[in-house]
């Protein structure tokens, strides 16, 4: 049943990014609410099932998106990845492990995308993506991480309760 | 005897002081002297009404204060109300507006059928340049119809659902229009980018282009329909090393602010790639 609150969420952030983020942009960087929303919920310590968010997300934003949806599926499979690393590690800084994590995911996600447009035969110039559209991406990604991160808490708390101690 | 004397003495003396005084003040005489009382008086009275008013204001005060607050929250409430209906009839005058452009521009293109769809979404890539719209196969919207604005075109459908389709600008970097530059007499091609610019490709080398230049679809290739507005040539770079001329092109239509749009419905589109020979 935990798995279900993906569906409902993971539409409602597709959603947003389609019809309000995209449309916001930093020179011809946007954000990236699904991966942000990735990343947070991946770092959450009680989370086991976000490589199902994952998987759902991925499929989601590669049926509203033009992008082949092995771009989606790559980079959101290896943020989880990522983020699970973090987690081990970098546990006792959250959101250094949030803005790490938001940071290797959108330069993964550039990256993905670069490499397999230009093997698609769709020229893009890596000096005006770098410039326009990864570094931009990184820093609207980075503004939205520390919110994201307290909204995602606070449902990992919810989905996930504590049980209280006597 | 000698008492009444003095008495009416005393009396005479006095009413003729008086008297005198007055005649002197009447005369005009005492003015200086009347202004500085008075004015004394005035402004000992300045005084006192300005410290009761003072005094009486504060009393008074709290109650005002209070019914006041009360009006300004009941003319902001007012207000806020106010604007949001402005706000909501510059959004229906907004949406007029567009869809009568877009009517003169289906009455003035009468050879093809539309059907309007609105932009409801943008592609989450940044790396590409699609519009999500409204209208689907439902609708009768197929792949590869074109799609334009009363200003000109935007691009073509790219994919379809149900209820909904996914367009690819002309501003996309995979998109290649065949198009043609209304006063060279010559034909090109035009890509697009990951920033949004547009750009003329393979013209001739012998071809004068010029700044101001229409460029229309040529109706080339069978993807689009001819003699679609696309922009003016802003910029050309001609070098004798090259092959072919670039030039960069302003769009007639604002990609950023893109709300309803036509899809023409009764263009079908031209597979040629199996005519295309493998390299």
């Amino acid at each position: 049943m935990r798995n279900l609150v993906a569906v409902p969420v993971i539409i409602l952030i597709v959603i947003l990014q389609s019809a309000i983020i995209s449309r916001i942009t930093l020179l011809s960087g946007v954000a990236d609410l699904p991966l942000v929303i990735l990343a947070a919920w991946a770092l959450q310590e009680e989370v086991d099932t976000s490589w199902h968010w994952a998987v759902a997300a991925s499929l989601l934003v590669g049926f509203v998106s033009g992008l082949p949806l092995i771009v989606p599926i790559l980079s959101y499979l290896m943020v989880v990845f990522v983020a699970q690393l973090f987690q081990r590690r970098v546990w006792q800084a959250p959101l250094l492990a949030m803005f790490s994590v938001t940071f290797l995911g959108t330069v993964g996600m550039s990256l993905f995308s670069l490499l397999i447009l230009r093997f698609t035969g769709v020229p893009l110039p890596v000096g005006d993506v770098l410039g326009l559209i990864t570094l931009p991406s990184i820093l609207l990604n980075m503004l939205l991480s520390i919110p994201a991160y307290a909204v995602m808490r606070d449902l990992a708390r919810w989905v996930y309760p504590t049980p209280e101690v006597e | 005897m000698r008492n009444l004397f003095s008495r009416t003495l005393q009396t005479t003396i006095i009413f003729l002081i008086v008297g005198g005084i007055l005649a002197l003040a009447f005369g005009g005489y005492f003015s200086s002297a009347s202004n500085v009382f008075t004015g004394s008086l005035i402004n000992l009275q300045s005084w006192f009404s300005s410290r009761f008013v003072a005094l009486q204001d504060f009393i008074t005060a709290p109650r005002d204060v209070a019914s006041l607050r009360q009006r300004n929250i009941e003319l902001e409430a007012e207000v806020a109300e106010l604007q949001a209906q402005v706000i909501q009839l510059q959004q229906q005058v907004g949406e007029t507006e567009i869809l009568a452009a877009l009517v003169d521009f289906a009455q003035a293109n009468p050879e093809n059928r539309y059907r309007a769809a609105a932009v409801i979404g943008r592609d989450p890539s940044p790396f590409l340049h699609y519009v999500i719209i409204n209208r689907g196969s439902n609708d009768g919207i197929l792949r590869g119809m074109p799609v334009v604005t009363d200003q000109g075109l935007i691009g073509r459908v790219d994919a379809v659902i149900a209820d909904a389709a996914r367009v690819q600008l002309i501003t996309d970097p995979a998109s290649r229009v065949n198009v043609r530059l209304q006063n060279a007499e010559t034909e090109a091609s035009l890509v697009g980018s990951v920033t949004g610019d547009i750009t003329l490709d393979l013209i001739p080398q012998d071809i004068t282009v010029e700044q101001g230049d229409l460029v229309l679809t040529s109706g080339l290739g069978g993807g689009y329909p001819p003699d679609l507005i696309i922009g003016q040539v802003v910029n050309v770079r001609s070098r004798d090393f090259d092959l072919f001329q670039q030039a960069t092109v302003q769009p007639v239509v604002d990609f950023n602010r893109l709300q309803i749009v036509l899809v023409i419905v009764n263009f079908t589109p031209v597979d040629i790639s199996p005519l295309i020979p493998a390299q």
